[in-house]
Protein backbone atom coordinates (compact mmCIF):
# COMPACT_ATOMS: atom_id res chain seq x y z
CA UNK A 1 0.00 0.00 0.00
CA UNK A 2 1.10 3.56 -0.92
CA UNK A 3 0.92 6.29 2.14
CA UNK A 4 -0.31 9.28 0.54
CA UNK A 5 1.40 11.48 2.42
CA UNK A 6 4.54 10.61 0.62
CA UNK A 7 4.88 12.30 -2.64
CA UNK A 8 7.80 10.49 -3.50
CA UNK A 9 6.84 7.51 -3.38
CA UNK A 10 3.73 8.46 -4.96
CA UNK A 11 5.56 9.91 -7.83
CA UNK A 12 6.50 6.86 -8.65
CA UNK A 13 2.89 5.68 -9.99
CA UNK A 14 1.43 8.60 -11.81
CA UNK A 15 4.76 11.35 -12.48
CA UNK A 16 3.38 15.12 -11.99
CA UNK A 17 4.20 15.99 -15.77
CA UNK A 18 4.53 13.11 -18.54
CA UNK A 19 5.82 14.15 -21.65
CA UNK A 20 4.97 11.70 -23.94
CA UNK A 21 6.30 11.32 -27.90
CA UNK A 22 6.11 15.23 -28.04
CA UNK A 23 7.40 16.66 -31.63
CA UNK A 24 7.22 20.49 -32.52
CA UNK A 25 7.01 21.28 -36.01
CA UNK A 26 6.57 24.12 -38.07
CA UNK A 27 5.41 23.69 -41.76
CA UNK A 28 9.37 21.54 -43.23
CA UNK A 29 10.73 22.54 -39.70
CA UNK A 30 11.32 19.90 -37.26
CA UNK A 31 12.08 21.60 -33.58
CA UNK A 32 11.55 19.64 -31.15
CA UNK A 33 11.45 15.27 -31.94
CA UNK A 34 10.91 12.63 -29.58
CA UNK A 35 10.82 13.88 -26.17
CA UNK A 36 10.00 11.97 -23.51
CA UNK A 37 10.02 12.78 -19.83
CA UNK A 38 8.69 12.05 -16.34
CA UNK A 39 9.17 14.82 -13.83
CA UNK A 40 8.03 14.85 -10.57
CA UNK A 41 6.54 17.40 -8.20
CA UNK A 42 8.83 20.10 -6.68
CA UNK A 43 11.81 19.43 -8.62
CA UNK A 44 13.90 22.25 -9.96
CA UNK A 45 14.66 21.76 -14.06
CA UNK A 46 16.96 23.98 -15.79
CA UNK A 47 17.31 23.70 -19.53
CA UNK A 48 20.48 24.43 -21.53
CA UNK A 49 21.45 24.44 -24.84
CA UNK A 50 22.46 26.26 -27.41
CA UNK A 51 20.31 29.21 -29.21
CA UNK A 52 17.85 28.00 -31.30
CA UNK A 53 17.64 24.04 -30.30
CA UNK A 54 14.25 24.73 -29.12
CA UNK A 55 14.36 25.13 -25.39
CA UNK A 56 11.97 28.11 -25.41
CA UNK A 57 9.69 26.07 -27.17
CA UNK A 58 9.50 23.46 -24.92
CA UNK A 59 8.81 25.77 -22.21
CA UNK A 60 5.93 27.88 -24.15
CA UNK A 61 4.55 23.88 -24.86
CA UNK A 62 4.44 23.60 -20.98
CA UNK A 63 2.74 26.58 -21.06
CA UNK A 64 0.74 26.19 -23.27
CA UNK A 65 1.07 28.64 -25.63
CA UNK A 66 1.62 26.24 -28.45
CA UNK A 67 0.27 22.51 -29.07
CA UNK A 68 2.61 20.16 -29.84
CA UNK A 69 2.43 18.60 -33.34
CA UNK A 70 2.29 15.13 -31.82
CA UNK A 71 2.26 13.34 -29.10
CA UNK A 72 1.18 14.60 -25.35
CA UNK A 73 1.59 16.51 -22.53
CA UNK A 74 -0.20 15.04 -18.73
CA UNK A 75 -0.29 17.12 -15.56
CA UNK A 76 -0.69 15.03 -12.77
CA UNK A 77 -2.52 12.32 -15.42
CA UNK A 78 -4.69 14.82 -16.98
CA UNK A 79 -3.57 16.86 -20.61
CA UNK A 80 -2.16 20.17 -20.65
CA UNK A 81 -4.67 22.83 -21.19
CA UNK A 82 -3.82 24.56 -24.91
CA UNK A 83 -3.72 27.98 -23.46
CA UNK A 84 -2.27 29.75 -20.63
CA UNK A 85 -4.09 29.55 -17.20
CA UNK A 86 -3.20 30.51 -13.47
CA UNK A 87 -1.80 26.95 -12.75
CA UNK A 88 1.32 27.65 -14.53
CA UNK A 89 3.22 30.89 -13.35
CA UNK A 90 5.71 32.26 -16.14
CA UNK A 91 8.76 35.11 -16.45
CA UNK A 92 9.70 36.31 -19.12
CA UNK A 93 13.47 37.75 -20.07
CA UNK A 94 11.67 41.33 -20.60
CA UNK A 95 7.63 42.50 -21.00
CA UNK A 96 6.56 40.44 -17.98
CA UNK A 97 4.84 43.60 -16.08
CA UNK A 98 2.64 45.40 -16.24
CA UNK A 99 4.30 49.47 -17.18
CA UNK A 100 0.38 51.38 -16.27
CA UNK A 101 0.74 49.39 -12.92
CA UNK A 102 2.57 50.45 -9.84
CA UNK A 103 4.69 47.77 -8.30
CA UNK A 104 1.75 46.76 -5.53
CA UNK A 105 -0.94 47.03 -8.68
CA UNK A 106 1.36 44.64 -10.41
CA UNK A 107 0.77 41.67 -8.09
CA UNK A 108 -2.15 42.64 -6.56
CA UNK A 109 -3.93 42.46 -10.06
CA UNK A 110 -2.87 38.34 -10.38
CA UNK A 111 -5.13 38.43 -6.74
CA UNK A 112 -8.38 40.04 -8.17
CA UNK A 113 -8.40 38.90 -11.78
CA UNK A 114 -9.89 35.51 -10.89
CA UNK A 115 -11.93 36.60 -7.98
CA UNK A 116 -13.02 39.81 -10.15
CA UNK A 117 -14.80 38.22 -13.82
CA UNK A 118 -16.60 40.71 -15.17
CA UNK A 119 -14.68 44.14 -13.77
CA UNK A 120 -11.28 42.66 -13.20
CA UNK A 121 -11.01 44.98 -10.01
CA UNK A 122 -11.65 43.97 -6.05
CA UNK A 123 -13.60 46.81 -3.67
CA UNK A 124 -13.37 47.53 -0.55
CA UNK A 125 -12.20 44.61 2.41
CA UNK A 126 -11.20 42.21 -0.15
CA UNK A 127 -9.22 44.90 -1.99
CA UNK A 128 -7.37 45.90 1.30
CA UNK A 129 -6.44 41.88 1.94
CA UNK A 130 -5.53 41.72 -1.55
CA UNK A 131 -3.19 44.30 -1.44
CA UNK A 132 -1.92 43.48 1.95
CA UNK A 133 -1.04 39.66 0.62
CA UNK A 134 0.67 41.74 -2.21
CA UNK A 135 2.74 43.79 -0.18
CA UNK A 136 3.50 41.02 2.42
CA UNK A 137 5.17 39.08 -1.03
CA UNK A 138 6.84 42.36 -2.21
CA UNK A 139 8.52 42.51 1.44
CA UNK A 140 9.92 39.02 0.99
CA UNK A 141 11.15 39.37 -2.28
CA UNK A 142 12.68 42.64 -1.30
CA UNK A 143 10.54 45.09 -2.78
CA UNK A 144 8.71 46.13 0.18
CA UNK A 145 10.15 50.28 -0.12
CA UNK A 146 9.21 50.57 -4.03
CA UNK A 147 5.34 49.34 -3.42
CA UNK A 148 4.27 52.44 -5.44
CA UNK A 149 6.44 52.76 -7.94
CA UNK A 150 6.29 52.39 -11.76
CA UNK A 151 7.87 49.57 -13.39
CA UNK A 152 10.25 51.66 -15.49
CA UNK A 153 11.28 53.14 -12.32
CA UNK A 154 13.25 50.22 -11.45
CA UNK A 155 16.36 48.38 -12.47
CA UNK A 156 16.06 45.45 -14.23
CA UNK A 157 16.85 42.90 -10.94
CA UNK A 158 14.39 44.46 -9.56
CA UNK A 159 11.83 44.31 -11.93
CA UNK A 160 12.24 40.77 -12.53
CA UNK A 161 12.28 40.52 -8.62
CA UNK A 162 8.55 42.28 -9.50
CA UNK A 163 8.10 39.53 -12.04
CA UNK A 164 8.97 36.47 -9.54
CA UNK A 165 6.72 37.88 -7.10
CA UNK A 166 3.81 38.32 -9.52
CA UNK A 167 3.87 34.93 -10.69
CA UNK A 168 4.35 33.41 -6.93
CA UNK A 169 1.47 35.43 -5.52
CA UNK A 170 -1.06 32.91 -7.88
CA UNK A 171 0.52 29.95 -5.87
CA UNK A 172 1.35 28.02 -9.44
CA UNK A 173 2.18 24.23 -8.82
CA UNK A 174 4.57 25.13 -12.16
CA UNK A 175 6.52 28.11 -12.45
CA UNK A 176 8.54 28.55 -15.79
CA UNK A 177 11.29 30.88 -16.43
CA UNK A 178 12.50 31.61 -19.76
CA UNK A 179 15.49 33.02 -19.33
CA UNK A 180 15.04 35.44 -16.48
CA UNK A 181 18.23 36.72 -15.76
CA UNK A 182 20.04 36.57 -18.86
CA UNK A 183 19.85 40.87 -18.94
CA UNK A 184 21.03 41.03 -15.54
CA UNK A 185 24.87 41.75 -14.15
CA UNK A 186 26.52 39.10 -12.48
CA UNK A 187 26.32 40.10 -9.24
CA UNK A 188 22.33 41.05 -9.45
CA UNK A 189 22.09 37.68 -11.16
CA UNK A 190 23.98 35.99 -7.93
CA UNK A 191 20.98 37.84 -5.85
CA UNK A 192 18.86 36.09 -7.55
CA UNK A 193 19.67 32.72 -7.51
CA UNK A 194 19.60 33.10 -3.77
CA UNK A 195 16.32 34.40 -3.76
CA UNK A 196 15.26 32.08 -6.21
CA UNK A 197 16.31 29.01 -4.76
CA UNK A 198 15.05 30.34 -0.66
CA UNK A 199 11.43 30.21 -2.79
CA UNK A 200 11.78 27.20 -4.41
CA UNK A 201 12.58 25.48 -0.50
CA UNK A 202 10.02 27.81 1.25
CA UNK A 203 6.97 26.69 -1.40
CA UNK A 204 6.24 23.58 -2.88
CA UNK A 205 7.03 24.37 -6.82
CA UNK A 206 8.10 22.83 -9.96
CA UNK A 207 10.41 24.92 -12.01
CA UNK A 208 11.37 25.05 -15.62
CA UNK A 209 14.12 27.30 -16.09
CA UNK A 210 15.28 28.07 -19.56
CA UNK A 211 18.97 29.44 -19.45
CA UNK A 212 22.00 30.16 -21.58
CA UNK A 213 24.34 30.19 -18.33
CA UNK A 214 25.82 26.42 -18.03
CA UNK A 215 26.78 27.73 -14.55
CA UNK A 216 23.54 28.40 -13.74
CA UNK A 217 22.14 25.58 -15.05
CA UNK A 218 24.27 23.33 -12.64
CA UNK A 219 23.74 25.84 -9.34
CA UNK A 220 20.14 25.77 -9.19
CA UNK A 221 19.07 23.20 -10.85
CA UNK A 222 18.15 19.34 -9.19
CA UNK A 223 17.74 18.16 -12.84
CA UNK A 224 19.89 19.73 -16.04
CA UNK A 225 18.23 18.53 -19.68
CA UNK A 226 20.43 19.29 -22.22
CA UNK A 227 18.68 20.35 -25.73
CA UNK A 228 20.66 19.51 -28.78
CA UNK A 229 20.40 17.86 -32.47
CA UNK A 230 21.50 14.63 -32.42
CA UNK A 231 21.28 13.89 -35.98
CA UNK A 232 22.09 16.31 -38.62
CA UNK A 233 21.55 16.61 -42.43
CA UNK A 234 23.30 18.93 -44.02
CA UNK A 235 21.90 19.40 -47.12
CA UNK A 236 18.41 19.87 -44.85
CA UNK A 237 19.43 21.16 -41.73
CA UNK A 238 15.80 21.68 -40.98
CA UNK A 239 14.49 17.94 -41.36
CA UNK A 240 15.73 16.43 -37.56
CA UNK A 241 15.11 18.42 -34.54
CA UNK A 242 16.07 18.76 -30.66
CA UNK A 243 15.54 16.42 -28.34
CA UNK A 244 16.86 16.05 -24.61
CA UNK A 245 20.71 14.56 -25.24
CA UNK A 246 21.62 14.61 -21.89
CA UNK A 247 19.25 14.31 -18.06
CA UNK A 248 21.55 14.68 -15.56
CA UNK A 249 20.31 14.89 -11.66
CA UNK A 250 21.95 17.26 -9.87
CA UNK A 251 22.42 19.37 -6.50
CA UNK A 252 20.62 15.39 -4.49
CA UNK A 253 21.19 16.75 -1.13
CA UNK A 254 18.82 19.39 -1.74
CA UNK A 255 16.59 17.34 -3.34
CA UNK A 256 16.34 14.60 -0.41
CA UNK A 257 16.26 17.57 2.14
CA UNK A 258 13.17 18.96 0.20
CA UNK A 259 11.71 15.71 -0.47
CA UNK A 260 12.53 14.77 3.56
CA UNK A 261 10.55 17.95 4.85
CA UNK A 262 7.94 17.06 2.62
CA UNK A 263 7.68 13.47 4.07
CA UNK A 264 7.12 14.98 6.95
CA UNK A 265 3.31 15.39 8.68
CA UNK A 266 2.11 18.73 7.31
CA UNK A 267 2.09 20.75 10.53
CA UNK A 268 5.72 20.33 11.66
CA UNK A 269 7.35 21.24 8.31
CA UNK A 270 5.28 23.99 7.72
CA UNK A 271 6.62 24.91 11.26
CA UNK A 272 10.21 24.24 9.72
CA UNK A 273 9.94 26.03 6.73
CA UNK A 274 8.87 29.75 8.85
CA UNK A 275 11.77 29.17 11.14
CA UNK A 276 13.86 28.34 8.57
CA UNK B 1 31.40 71.40 -35.27
CA UNK B 2 29.24 69.99 -37.35
CA UNK B 3 25.63 71.02 -37.98
CA UNK B 4 24.05 67.83 -36.27
CA UNK B 5 26.13 68.45 -32.69
CA UNK B 6 25.04 72.23 -32.41
CA UNK B 7 22.47 72.43 -29.92
CA UNK B 8 20.58 75.66 -29.22
CA UNK B 9 20.62 77.15 -25.54
CA UNK B 10 17.36 77.46 -23.95
CA UNK B 11 17.54 82.02 -24.47
CA UNK B 12 18.48 80.46 -28.20
CA UNK B 13 15.79 78.12 -28.67
CA UNK B 14 12.87 80.63 -27.12
CA UNK B 15 14.87 83.23 -29.75
CA UNK B 16 14.67 80.35 -32.85
CA UNK B 17 10.90 79.76 -32.01
CA UNK B 18 9.65 83.58 -32.24
CA UNK B 19 12.23 84.55 -35.17
CA UNK B 20 10.02 82.67 -38.24
CA UNK B 21 6.82 84.24 -36.81
CA UNK B 22 7.74 87.82 -36.23
CA UNK B 23 9.11 87.19 -39.88
CA UNK B 24 5.69 86.13 -41.21
CA UNK B 25 4.22 88.78 -39.06
CA UNK B 26 6.91 91.60 -40.35
CA UNK B 27 6.73 90.57 -43.96
CA UNK B 28 3.05 90.84 -43.53
CA UNK B 29 2.53 93.97 -41.85
CA UNK B 30 4.98 95.97 -44.38
CA UNK B 31 2.84 94.89 -47.60
CA UNK B 32 -0.22 95.90 -45.90
CA UNK B 33 1.11 99.25 -45.28
CA UNK B 34 2.39 99.27 -49.21
CA UNK B 35 -1.16 98.62 -50.34
CA UNK B 36 -2.67 101.08 -48.11
CA UNK B 37 -0.71 103.64 -48.65
CA UNK B 38 -1.84 103.52 -52.48
CA UNK B 39 -5.11 102.72 -52.05
CA UNK B 40 -6.58 103.88 -48.61
CA UNK B 41 -9.56 101.40 -49.26
CA UNK B 42 -8.16 97.91 -50.13
CA UNK B 43 -9.59 95.21 -48.29
CA UNK B 44 -6.87 92.30 -49.99
CA UNK B 45 -4.46 93.13 -46.45
CA UNK B 46 -6.15 94.99 -43.71
CA UNK B 47 -3.84 97.00 -40.99
CA UNK B 48 -3.57 95.32 -38.19
CA UNK B 49 -6.33 98.17 -36.60
CA UNK B 50 -8.53 97.39 -38.85
CA UNK B 51 -8.46 93.82 -38.07
CA UNK B 52 -8.43 94.52 -34.16
CA UNK B 53 -11.49 96.98 -35.00
CA UNK B 54 -13.70 94.41 -36.81
CA UNK B 55 -12.95 91.90 -33.96
CA UNK B 56 -13.96 94.41 -31.41
CA UNK B 57 -16.86 94.88 -33.29
CA UNK B 58 -18.18 91.26 -33.66
CA UNK B 59 -16.65 89.78 -30.01
CA UNK B 60 -17.73 93.11 -27.97
CA UNK B 61 -21.05 94.54 -29.75
CA UNK B 62 -24.28 92.99 -29.94
CA UNK B 63 -25.05 91.90 -33.95
CA UNK B 64 -27.81 94.79 -35.06
CA UNK B 65 -30.49 91.64 -36.08
CA UNK B 66 -30.15 88.93 -33.80
CA UNK B 67 -28.61 90.89 -30.73
CA UNK B 68 -25.74 87.97 -30.56
CA UNK B 69 -22.34 88.60 -30.07
CA UNK B 70 -21.69 87.25 -33.43
CA UNK B 71 -17.65 85.88 -32.66
CA UNK B 72 -18.41 84.09 -29.32
CA UNK B 73 -21.60 82.42 -30.70
CA UNK B 74 -19.42 81.28 -33.65
CA UNK B 75 -16.93 80.14 -31.05
CA UNK B 76 -19.15 78.13 -28.86
CA UNK B 77 -21.10 76.59 -31.91
CA UNK B 78 -17.80 75.32 -33.55
CA UNK B 79 -16.44 74.03 -30.23
CA UNK B 80 -19.13 72.13 -29.40
CA UNK B 81 -19.79 70.66 -32.54
CA UNK B 82 -15.90 69.56 -32.73
CA UNK B 83 -16.11 68.58 -29.61
CA UNK B 84 -18.85 65.82 -29.81
CA UNK B 85 -17.67 64.94 -32.95
CA UNK B 86 -14.20 64.05 -31.56
CA UNK B 87 -15.68 62.41 -28.13
CA UNK B 88 -17.62 60.19 -30.52
CA UNK B 89 -15.09 58.91 -32.77
CA UNK B 90 -12.55 58.77 -29.82
CA UNK B 91 -15.22 56.09 -28.44
CA UNK B 92 -16.15 54.01 -31.54
CA UNK B 93 -12.06 54.32 -32.54
CA UNK B 94 -11.61 53.12 -29.12
CA UNK B 95 -14.12 49.87 -29.34
CA UNK B 96 -12.88 49.08 -32.89
CA UNK B 97 -9.08 49.30 -32.27
CA UNK B 98 -9.29 47.01 -29.32
CA UNK B 99 -11.63 44.33 -30.74
CA UNK B 100 -9.66 44.96 -34.18
CA UNK B 101 -5.98 44.60 -32.39
CA UNK B 102 -6.89 42.01 -29.72
CA UNK B 103 -9.12 39.51 -30.70
CA UNK B 104 -8.04 37.86 -34.43
CA UNK B 105 -11.93 36.70 -34.72
CA UNK B 106 -12.72 40.26 -35.00
CA UNK B 107 -9.88 41.17 -36.62
CA UNK B 108 -10.14 39.23 -39.55
CA UNK B 109 -13.35 40.92 -41.06
CA UNK B 110 -12.76 44.64 -39.37
CA UNK B 111 -9.36 44.92 -40.07
CA UNK B 112 -9.89 45.25 -44.34
CA UNK B 113 -13.48 46.88 -43.34
CA UNK B 114 -11.69 49.63 -41.80
CA UNK B 115 -9.08 50.00 -44.04
CA UNK B 116 -11.63 50.54 -46.92
CA UNK B 117 -13.43 52.57 -45.39
CA UNK B 118 -10.61 55.17 -44.59
CA UNK B 119 -10.26 55.11 -48.10
CA UNK B 120 -13.57 57.30 -48.68
CA UNK B 121 -13.08 60.80 -48.97
CA UNK B 122 -15.34 62.22 -46.16
CA UNK B 123 -16.51 64.93 -48.21
CA UNK B 124 -17.81 63.60 -50.83
CA UNK B 125 -20.28 61.71 -48.32
CA UNK B 126 -21.20 65.38 -46.77
CA UNK B 127 -23.72 65.39 -49.66
CA UNK B 128 -25.42 61.83 -48.65
CA UNK B 129 -25.01 63.28 -45.13
CA UNK B 130 -27.17 66.30 -45.52
CA UNK B 131 -29.62 64.26 -47.65
CA UNK B 132 -29.94 61.51 -45.11
CA UNK B 133 -29.27 63.94 -41.23
CA UNK B 134 -30.85 67.47 -42.87
CA UNK B 135 -28.83 70.81 -42.95
CA UNK B 136 -28.75 70.82 -38.68
CA UNK B 137 -25.79 69.67 -36.65
CA UNK B 138 -26.18 66.07 -36.59
CA UNK B 139 -24.57 65.90 -40.16
CA UNK B 140 -21.68 68.36 -39.37
CA UNK B 141 -21.03 65.90 -36.36
CA UNK B 142 -21.50 62.58 -38.49
CA UNK B 143 -18.86 64.08 -40.92
CA UNK B 144 -16.26 64.78 -38.28
CA UNK B 145 -17.17 61.14 -36.91
CA UNK B 146 -16.87 59.32 -40.54
CA UNK B 147 -13.73 61.16 -41.05
CA UNK B 148 -11.79 60.52 -38.45
CA UNK B 149 -13.17 57.53 -36.22
CA UNK B 150 -11.65 54.83 -39.18
CA UNK B 151 -8.10 56.78 -38.48
CA UNK B 152 -8.64 56.52 -34.62
CA UNK B 153 -9.18 52.96 -35.22
CA UNK B 154 -6.77 51.89 -37.53
CA UNK B 155 -3.96 53.59 -35.10
CA UNK B 156 -5.06 51.87 -31.93
CA UNK B 157 -5.49 48.64 -33.76
CA UNK B 158 -1.78 48.85 -34.65
CA UNK B 159 -1.19 50.32 -30.85
CA UNK B 160 -2.97 47.35 -29.64
CA UNK B 161 -0.90 45.21 -31.77
CA UNK B 162 2.20 46.54 -30.91
CA UNK B 163 1.19 44.99 -26.86
CA UNK B 164 3.88 42.38 -26.42
CA UNK B 165 2.37 39.32 -26.73
CA UNK B 166 4.26 38.26 -23.40
CA UNK B 167 2.32 40.23 -21.38
CA UNK B 168 -1.03 39.12 -23.24
CA UNK B 169 0.13 35.59 -21.49
CA UNK B 170 1.22 37.14 -18.30
CA UNK B 171 -2.45 38.15 -17.99
CA UNK B 172 -3.63 34.63 -18.47
CA UNK B 173 -1.48 32.92 -16.16
CA UNK B 174 -2.62 35.91 -13.49
CA UNK B 175 -5.96 34.61 -14.02
CA UNK B 176 -7.71 36.73 -16.94
CA UNK B 177 -10.13 36.28 -18.87
CA UNK B 178 -10.86 38.06 -22.37
CA UNK B 179 -12.85 40.24 -21.33
CA UNK B 180 -10.64 41.31 -17.85
CA UNK B 181 -7.65 40.94 -19.87
CA UNK B 182 -8.77 43.94 -22.33
CA UNK B 183 -10.27 45.99 -19.53
CA UNK B 184 -7.32 45.71 -17.46
CA UNK B 185 -3.95 45.50 -19.13
CA UNK B 186 -5.32 46.47 -23.20
CA UNK B 187 -7.15 49.15 -22.55
CA UNK B 188 -5.01 51.21 -19.73
CA UNK B 189 -2.09 51.02 -22.34
CA UNK B 190 -3.88 52.05 -25.36
CA UNK B 191 -6.01 55.12 -23.21
CA UNK B 192 -2.35 57.26 -23.69
CA UNK B 193 -1.72 56.07 -27.46
CA UNK B 194 -5.72 57.44 -27.82
CA UNK B 195 -5.15 61.06 -26.66
CA UNK B 196 -1.89 61.09 -28.89
CA UNK B 197 -4.05 59.53 -31.79
CA UNK B 198 -6.53 62.37 -30.88
CA UNK B 199 -3.78 64.97 -31.24
CA UNK B 200 -2.86 63.77 -34.69
CA UNK B 201 -6.19 63.93 -36.28
CA UNK B 202 -7.35 67.35 -34.56
CA UNK B 203 -6.26 69.01 -37.70
CA UNK B 204 -8.55 66.63 -40.05
CA UNK B 205 -11.37 67.28 -38.01
CA UNK B 206 -11.11 71.22 -38.13
CA UNK B 207 -11.27 70.71 -41.52
CA UNK B 208 -14.46 68.51 -41.87
CA UNK B 209 -15.80 71.20 -39.61
CA UNK B 210 -15.40 74.27 -41.22
CA UNK B 211 -16.00 72.53 -44.61
CA UNK B 212 -19.43 71.76 -43.07
CA UNK B 213 -20.06 74.87 -41.52
CA UNK B 214 -19.36 76.56 -44.81
CA UNK B 215 -21.78 74.42 -47.29
CA UNK B 216 -24.98 74.67 -44.55
CA UNK B 217 -25.27 76.34 -41.23
CA UNK B 218 -25.88 79.11 -39.63
CA UNK B 219 -23.54 79.80 -37.47
CA UNK B 220 -20.17 78.78 -36.72
CA UNK B 221 -16.03 80.21 -37.39
CA UNK B 222 -16.12 78.25 -40.88
CA UNK B 223 -19.63 79.30 -41.60
CA UNK B 224 -18.93 83.28 -40.69
CA UNK B 225 -15.46 83.03 -42.70
CA UNK B 226 -17.34 81.67 -45.63
CA UNK B 227 -20.28 84.29 -45.16
CA UNK B 228 -17.32 87.39 -44.81
CA UNK B 229 -15.66 86.43 -48.09
CA UNK B 230 -18.86 87.59 -50.55
CA UNK B 231 -17.88 90.89 -49.28
CA UNK B 232 -13.99 90.21 -49.14
CA UNK B 233 -14.06 91.50 -45.52
CA UNK B 234 -10.20 90.15 -45.07
CA UNK B 235 -10.55 92.11 -41.71
CA UNK B 236 -13.02 89.60 -40.50
CA UNK B 237 -11.64 86.49 -41.88
CA UNK B 238 -7.74 86.61 -40.78
CA UNK B 239 -8.43 87.28 -37.14
CA UNK B 240 -11.43 84.68 -37.50
CA UNK B 241 -7.77 82.36 -38.90
CA UNK B 242 -5.57 82.48 -36.39
CA UNK B 243 -8.27 82.19 -33.84
CA UNK B 244 -9.14 78.87 -34.95
CA UNK B 245 -5.65 78.04 -35.33
CA UNK B 246 -4.89 79.18 -31.45
CA UNK B 247 -7.96 76.84 -30.61
CA UNK B 248 -6.73 74.00 -32.35
CA UNK B 249 -3.48 74.25 -30.79
CA UNK B 250 -4.92 74.58 -27.39
CA UNK B 251 -6.77 71.87 -27.32
CA UNK B 252 -3.29 69.84 -29.08
CA UNK B 253 -1.54 71.33 -25.72
CA UNK B 254 -4.18 70.15 -23.38
CA UNK B 255 -4.70 66.72 -24.98
CA UNK B 256 -0.70 66.70 -23.95
CA UNK B 257 -0.88 67.67 -20.59
CA UNK B 258 -3.33 65.68 -20.18
CA UNK B 259 -1.62 62.45 -20.87
CA UNK B 260 1.38 63.89 -18.75
CA UNK B 261 -0.80 64.26 -16.02
CA UNK B 262 -3.07 61.13 -16.43
CA UNK B 263 -0.50 58.64 -17.70
CA UNK B 264 2.69 59.27 -15.59
CA UNK B 265 3.75 56.03 -16.75
CA UNK B 266 3.15 56.13 -20.36
CA UNK B 267 6.41 56.96 -21.91
CA UNK B 268 5.49 58.28 -25.09
CA UNK B 269 3.58 61.16 -22.82
CA UNK B 270 6.89 63.19 -22.49
CA UNK B 271 7.43 64.18 -26.37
Amino acid sequence: MIDSTQPSAANRVTPFIKVKNVWQEYGDQVVLERLNLNIAEGEFCTLVGTSGCGKSTFLRLLLGQERPSRGEILLNGQPLPHEPDASRGVVFQRYSVFPHLTVLNNVALGLALPRAPVFGRLIGRARREANEEAAAILHKVGLGQSLDKYPAQLSGGMQQRLAIAQALVMKPRVLLLDEPFGALDPGIRKDMHALLLELWQEIRLTVFMVTHDLSEGFTLGTRLMVFDKPRIDPGAPNAYGACITYDIPLNSDRRLARAAVEALPKHIASGLNSAA
Amino acid sequence: MRLINIKPGKPGRLLLLLLPLALLVLVYLSYSAQRLEANPSDKLLPSATQMVDAIDRLAFEPDRRSGDYLFWQDTASSLQRIAIGLGISALIGLCLGVAAGTIPLFSAPLSPLLTVLSMIPPLALLPILFIVFGLGELSKVVLIVIGITPIIARDLEQRAREIPPELLVKAQTLGANTWTLILRVVLPQLLPRLLISLRLVLGSAWLFLIAAEAIASTDGLGYRIFLVRRYMSMDVILPYVAWITLLAWAMDYGLRRLTQFAFPWYEGAKS
